[in-house]
């Protein structure tokens, strides 16, 4: 069965620098609709990062029957946004946790600014596998 | 006869450790070599004093920024700061010890202003195998450690104003070094609203 994932990670300056359509080929208007429902949540994600130490924000908003779940770096540079529909809560945790690795063997590249995109080909592959992995996808 | 060429491991690939034991050391001599070789190549770039602080600035500033993440992430329970003190804190404690041995000497907040903040270092590594002479100023090679500070802040979300003052004290030998913090209203102001929020 195919669940709506889209995963996408936003820098500092509120524009995203890694985006993966995680789950099977969809058409183009649910693609767009993700990315918008997304964008919108980062005010909502906002909001509640800076009342709480925690990393991992649950779920911060929902757009009819979609959720988004957030996870922001302990460094605050950078939010973890998962667009879903409302199952395996736990699963999502460690797949932040995991990603959260990734993500910081690539920012430490001195060559590697706030604003560029992660282009690494190992990086998209190794979140797909951990997709498939933890998430089930 | 050639060898089998290695595979170079991609980045995403090598281990990143959050054993101490596993963290390697820098010798301060190693330290100080490379502290003196950046001061004497963006002294060949600068055309004054001011121009100097600020390359030194922003080289501290990339440091910074993976410092930020990188020591965060080798805490035992990674924990966000949402508060600038949190932020301040860390620096004081953690970071400092990582980069220098010790925790910073002092963390104040200024009496006169609650967006200004200073930390002081009674004998900063940076410094202490540089001389300034006279026809320099004020000016302090701690400005380095002072854009590390500007990194650390800037990408936990409290972006500031960072500078280095040397500040004479009468039982000491050596003046001491004190950095300080001006933190945009952008932060005062959020940090407004969430106490509100509350």
């Amino acid at each position: 069965m195919t669940s709506a994932c889209t995963f996408v990670i936003v820098g500092q300056l509120d524009h995203p620098i890694y985006e993966a359509d995680l789950t099977g080929p969809k058409e183009q208007q649910a693609q767009y609709l993700h990315q918008f429902v997304l964008h919108a949540s980062l005010d909502a994600i906002d909001d509640i990062m800076w009342s709480t130490k925690e990393c991992h924000l649950k779920t911060t908003d929902r757009f009819n029957n979609l959720l988004v779940t957030a996870y922001v770096t302990p460094g605050n540079s950078a939010r973890f946004l998962l667009l879903h529909d409302g199952r395996n809560d736990e699963n999502i945790k460690s797949f932040f946790t995991e990603v959260y690795e990734l993500y910081l063997k690539i920012m430490l590249n001195p060559f590697h600014g706030p604003a560029s995109k992660i282009m690494n080909k190992e990086f998209d592959k190794k979140v797909r596998t951990y997709a498939r992995k933890i998430l089930g996808l | 006869m050639a060898g089998r060429p290695k595979q170079a491991l991609n980045i995403v690939d090598r281990p990143l450790s959050k054993n101490k034991l596993e963290l390697s050391t820098v010798s301060v001599s190693a330290f100080a070599f490379l502290t003196s070789e950046i001061i004497q190549y963006t002294m060949d770039n600068a055309s004054n004093t001011t121009d100097l602080d600020e390359r030194l600035d922003r080289i501290g500033y990339e440091v910074g920024v993976r410092n930020m993440e990188l020591l965060s992430f080798r805490e035992k329970v990674p924990r966000r700061k949402p508060e600038v003190l949190d932020a301040l804190r860390f620096i004081h404690s953690t970071a400092w010890p990582h980069m220098f041995g010790k925790t910073a000497d002092d963390l104040q907040q200024a009496a006169a202003a609650d967006d200004e903040y200073m930390i002081s270092d009674h004998d900063l590594p940076t410094n202490r195998y540089v001389s300034v002479p006279k026809s320099y100023g004020s000016f302090n090679p701690g400005g380095l450690v002072a854009g590390i500070i500007r990194g650390m802040l800037g990408t936990a979300g409290f972006p500031a104003r960072v500078s280095a003052h040397f500040v004479e004290s009468r039982d000491r030998p050596k003046p001491t070094t004190t950095f300080l913090i001006k933190l945009d209203t952008l932060v005062m102001q959020r940090e407004a609203l969430v106490k509100q929020q509350r």
